[in-house]
């Protein structure tokens, strides 16, 4: 036993503490009718039979058929009569069951009240009692009637349970979840299968709805993991719920450009550790963000960079309103509480606007919201002097609306032969209504104003004067202004909302190729330069990505190709991946640095630093930028982590085929090294006796196996070290198949070989050693197998994505099934009667070469004429595109 | 009137160094051996062989470091020989100045017909001979002409300058990099593809099988060799033996 597994002291001592105590099971459902009291009393069954002495302490069959039939099967105590209101039922007979004293009691209903004069008010005191006595009892709950709970769930049930069962009694209770979906409890209670008092008929209606029930069931689900143990998580996902639960909580911090958010942030990670709960940062855009200062981004970026570095992810997310778009998120992410700060407005501000706690409090369900208070405004940075000229607009709009108003002045003196001087006035809506959509809030009351002067003016009597005789027309100058008004703030607010639509579907489109980008890359340099191009591209920078090493930080990509930073910049790159932190310029450290640096980092700690600058002298990231470069961040990183993990397993694997091999080898090494020396041995012998060129020949044919044999184990040792210096470079098939046919003439004696390769077959990118061997072992493979005097094919041809580079003889071919063994070290496949005289290396040779290449290599059978093929497959990846022998420089 | 041509054998191995000896002996060459660098460098100078056989694996220098030294201090034609297989190490040695390679284990044969390839190449090298015939293909690099079956193969000027480099030394290996210094603009040094495109657009021009080569040899991950029956016209005729 390790000192992990020993329980601890305190464990001990609970344990002596339960220690002749009974153990109470407690079947927890999220509503009446899903089958705990059925659960109860089959498991309780399964008990009895297996030796167990159980009886029924209490249990509501309610005139079910079913569960009376369990119920007949038992043991019953007889209930202990109470006249109360016309109940005959009876309560609990604790005493008979504690005379009685069995193993194992069945009790229904924990949360139920006794009633008055029974010895405790509530029967999970009974049940207490009994526990006490060293009885086991089984026991059904639903969910809403335990006390933590009590609450959360009345908010959105809006039915308020009075009977309470305290948590306490759950903790040390095992806890088995009764679980059937809503569709299925709605259909049983439409069924009639559950029972429900009369008086409660029209409440509970109500309660079984089906996003109560959802919400319920969750509840209970996740009250249930938490409470228990690993066992418990175990025993629910073997009743086979559907689909993975997000069971446990998940918690999102609300944080604004204000200073104080740093402090939600670290209040959120306090709630996160506590509940060891995944958590997020999330900064709501609104239309007011726009107007943010740079200041106020810069605040924003250090707070959700603060968050990252703490351990949460963190959003960014466009929305019409703060209340709105935390709504929204905080659903998505299925959040169950939300941490924000208290409204730092002045109080006139909120009773005109709304609180966005209240807002948050009245529109939000199921989520705990924490707010913390926040500090007394400092001093809002605004900014004195900012002139803005959008909220103007231009002097043509005013001209526009005044043209159109003095139209409809033209327009209503001729009209006024026909028409009714009061409706003379609705011409001018036309004007207002479209000064003020079109050119905003101040062009539309300055055409208000225009039109009831002019109205005034031309219309009202006395006419030529501004004076107004009737208060009647008093009202039509007000209706004009405040049309101009209200349409105007209309207007703008779809405005709004699509600059607001536009700006967010523009970021989640420059995220999205940004993330496809980064799938795309095939390995870690790739992905490096594909962040450095794409982070460049979207925030137009230049970029710039270093890795942390012994000798400080390396420059692993860069766009545009920049090698050398100077040593303020490596200073800053050092200092931002030592403090996890950004540094250089537009940071708080180290600003003489040209380049901005941004730590890339992950729960694994920091991988590496994206250093931006701009070409000309400005802040490297526009503080509109930051929000979108923080996401990239956040992705690039998590992309680069994800590679990093890749490639050590794949390293790991590596090594292990390596070690398999190099035991194979050994094993078999003295066998084919003395059949050979045994051989050459002795026929030097013989030749001393008498001296004959048949046994010089045997001496040399010996020889050559065994040069062939060592060079081809120095190969495989070179492959199984992974020691193979690739060196790729573009090569041409025909000088690959012409050197391997050179190479093997001696050996393929009787054989022709014939290249068959399609003349404008293109340049491929592998090490020509290495193919080179891998061809001549094929050869020499055929050689050995093929039927005499029958030509062997090397083939090359071109397919949609790769070339096969086959060679082919005429024999018996592979037995089927043996098509992967033959490649494996030291298998020699007899087919026909002939010895086969070779090392049993070549084709796994062939394998080891080929795929360090990056190339897969096949074994089968060719049907006519019948013989054996072996296949290189070289990939698309690695074939040249057709060089024109025009285009050569 | 023949001429005794002096070969100079450097290897620690006895054997090896007693197997070389007798061949060339049959072949009438006069022959000085060395066992270690010290007394290669001694009998170089002394001895002023025609063609040193280098082995680079020596027991008190780095082969490789000898070849630079040698060309230096001689006007040696080189041939190395080496156990080691790696085509890094051939490559390193021919750009260094070694003017060709054998590995080991070789054929005693091939070892007679690089001998006479290299002083066939003594012989030519200083501009005494500017023409030649590979099979039924004529090299004249003075003209700049190149005629198959006596008819005029036409050539673009890049395709003209490789075939000319290899023809230079006919029969031995030029690497890639010394083709690509010579015909390509440095920035293009790495670019072995367009070797590779050259060559086969010059095969399908001259060679009488453009699938299977017998002028221009491919030496894997090394280079180019012009191979096949060499008739030097007005020198003396023959196979060379090599790789024929």
């Amino acid at each position: 036993m390790t000192d992990a597994d020993r329980p601890s002291p305190e464990a001990f001592l609970r344990a002596a503490a339960q220690e002749g105590r009974g153990r109470l099971k407690i079947f927890l459902g999220a509503a009446p009718g899903v089958g705990k009291t059925w659960e109860m009393l089959t498991d309780g069954r399964h008990r009895r039979e297996a030796g167990v002495d159980v009886v029924v302490g209490v249990v509501e069959t309610h005139g079910r058929r079913e569960t009376e039939a369990l119920v007949a099967g038992h043991e019953i105590i007889p209930r202990r009569e109470v006249d109360h209101q016309g109940h005959g039922l009876g309560e609990m007979n604790i005493d008979a069951i504690l005379e009685r004293h069995p193993q194992l009691v069945l009790v229904d209903e924990l949360a139920h009240t006794n009633a008055p004069g029974s010895r405790h008010p509530k029967r999970y005191q009974d049940v207490e009692e009994l526990l006490d006595a060293g009885i086991d009892v089984y026991s059904t709950l639903n969910i809403q009637h335990v006390e933590s709970l009590n609450d959360v769930v009345a908010s959105f049930t809006r039915i308020r349970v009075r009977e309470t069962v305290p948590d306490s009694i759950l903790e040390n209770a095992e806890i088995e979840v009764v679980d059937i979906p809503p569709d299925e409890l709605i259909e049983r209670l439409r069924d009639g299968k559950v029972y429900i008092p009369q008086e409660a008929t029209r409440a509970l209606g109500h309660f079984f709805s089906k996003s109560n029930l959802t919400a319920l069931r969750e509840l209970a689900l996740r009250h249930a993991a938490q409470a228990v143990d690993a066992q418990m998580l175990e025993h629910v996902r073997s009743h086979a719920l559907a689909g993975s639960f997000a069971v446990g909580e998940r918690i999102v911090v609300a944080v604004s450009e204000l200073p104080v958010a740093a402090e939600l942030v670290r209040a959120g990670k306090r709630l996160a550790d506590a509940l060891k709960a995944p958590w997020t940062a999330v900064h709501i855009e609104t239309r007011r963000s726009q107007s943010m200062t740079a200041g106020d981004r810069r605040q924003l970026a250090d707070t959700l960079a603060l968050a990252s570095r703490l351990g949460a992810s963190t959003a960014s997310v466009p929305a019409a309103s703060v209340v709105e778009g935390l709504r929204s998120f905080a659903a998505d992410a299925r959040a169950t509480q939300i941490v924000i700060g208290k409204s730092t407005r002045p109080w006139w501000f909120e009773v005109r606007h709304g609180s966005v706690v209240d807002q948050l409090v009245r529109t939000i369900d199921d989520v705990a919201i924490h707010v913390l208070p926040g500090e007394p405004e400092i001093a809002r940075r605004q900014p004195a002097s900012v002139s803005m000229p959008g909220r103007w607009g231009k002097p043509a709009h005013y001209l526009w609306s005044f043209a159109l108003v003095a139209v409809m002045t033209a327009l209503g003196r001729v009209l006024l032969e026909a028409i009714d001087l009061g409706n003379i006035s609705l011409l001018y809506l036309v004007p207002v209504m479209f000064a003020a959509a079109t050119f905003g809030l101040r062009a539309g009351l300055f055409a208000g104003l225009a039109s009831s002067l002019a109205y005034n003016f031309f219309f009202l009597p006395p006419t030529g004067t501004l004076s107004v005789n009737n208060p009647e027309n008093v009202v039509s100058i007000l209706v004009l202004l405040g049309v101009a008004v209200v349409t105007s703030q209309f207007a703008a607010r779809v405005r709004a909302q699509a600059d607001l639509a536009q700006s967010s579907a523009r970021q989640n489109a420059a995220l999205a190729t940004f993330s496809r980008q980064l799938t795309a890359a095939a390995d870690r340099d790739a992905l490096m330069q594909a962040i450095c191009a794409e982070v460049g591209r979207l925030l137009d920078v230049h970029s710039v990505l270093l890795l942390p090493s012994a000798d400080g930080p390396v420059v692993r990509a860069a766009v545009p190709p920049e090698d050398r930073l100077g040593q303020i910049e490596r200073a800053a790159a050092q200092w931002a991946i030592d403090n996890a932190q950004p540094a250089g310029r537009g940071s708080a450290t180290l600003t003489a640095s040209d380049w901005l640096f941004h730590p890339l980092q992950t729960t694994r700690g920091v991988l590496g630093v994206l250093g931006l600058t701009r070409d000309d002298a400005g802040e490297p990231v526009r503080s509109d930028q930051v929000p979108l470069l923080m996401s990239l961040l956040d992705q690039a990183s998590i992309a680069l982590d994800r590679m990093e993990l890749e490639e050590a397993s794949l390293h790991a694997r590596q090594a292990d085929e390596r070690d398999r091999l190099r035991s194979a080898l050994l094993s078999s090494v003295s066998h084919d090294l003395r059949t050979p020396l045994t051989t050459i041995l002795s026929a030097a012998q013989e030749m001393r006796r008498d001296p004959s060129p048949a046994m010089a020949a045997t001496i040399e044919a010996e020889a050559r196996r065994l040069n062939r044999f060592v060079s081809n184990l120095l190969d495989m040792v070179r492959v199984e070290a992974g020691a193979l210096a690739m060196k790729a470079e573009a090569t041409d098939l025909f000088d690959a198949a012409a050197s391997a046919a050179h190479d093997t003439r001696a050996s393929l004696a009787g054989h022709e070989v014939k290249v068959d390769i399609s003349p404008n077959i293109p340049l491929v990118r592998v090490d020509p050693v290495l193919l080179h061997h891998c061809l001549i072992n094929l050869l020499d493979n055929a050689g050995r197998y093929a039927d005499p005097d029958t030509p062997i094919v090397i083939r090359a041809r071109r397919t949609a994505d790769a070339i096969l580079l086959s060679v082919i003889d005429q024999g018996p071919g592979i037995a089927p099934g043996n098509e992967k063994r033959v490649f494996e070290t030291f298998t020699r496949l007899e087919g026909g009667d002939r010895a086969k005289h070779g090392t049993g290396l070549g084709l796994a040779i062939v394998k080891g070469f080929a795929e360090a290449m990056g190339l897969a290599v096949e074994a089968g059978n060719n049907p006519d004429p019948h013989g054996a093929c072996f296949t290189i497959s070289i990939p698309e990846t690695l074939i040249i595109a057709p060089v024109d022998d025009k285009e050569i420089p | 009137m023949k001429v005794r041509h002096k070969v100079l054998i450097v290897d620690d191995e006895l054997h090896i160094r007693r197997l070389i000896h007798a061949a060339l002996a049959r072949s009438d060459y006069a022959i000085v051996e060395a066992e270690n660098a010290r007394e290669a460098i001694d009998r170089l100078q002394s001895e002023r062989p025609d063609i040193t056989l280098l082995d680079l694996g020596l027991p008190d220098r780095d082969g490789l470091e000898l070849v630079p030294l040698f060309k230096q201090r001689s006007d040696t034609t080189l041939i190395v020989i080496s156990a080691r297989d790696a085509t890094d190490e051939k490559v390193a040695a021919l750009d260094l100045g070694a003017d060709d390679y054998l590995t080991k284990p070789f054929d005693t044969d091939e070892l007679l017909a690089r001998v006479r390839v290299a002083l066939r190449n003594r012989l030519t090298r200083d501009g005494g001979n500017l023409a030649l015939a590979v099979g039924d293909v004529a090299i004249d690099l003075v003209a700049r002409t190149v005629t198959k079956r006596g008819r005029e193969v036409h050539l673009t000027p890049k395709e003209y300058a490789v075939l000319a480099q290899l023809a230079r030394f006919p029969g031995r290996v030029i690497t890639h990099k010394q083709i690509m210094a010579e015909v390509w603009p440095r920035e293009h040094e790495h670019h072995v593809e367009y070797l590779r495109v050259l060559v086969r657009t010059l095969r399908q021009k001259i060679e009488a099988d453009p699938q299977q080569p017998q002028i221009i040899c491919n030496e894997l991950g090394i280079g180019y060799r012009l191979r096949g029956n060499v008739d030097t016209p007005g020198g003396e005729s023959g196979s060379d033996g090599s790789r024929a």
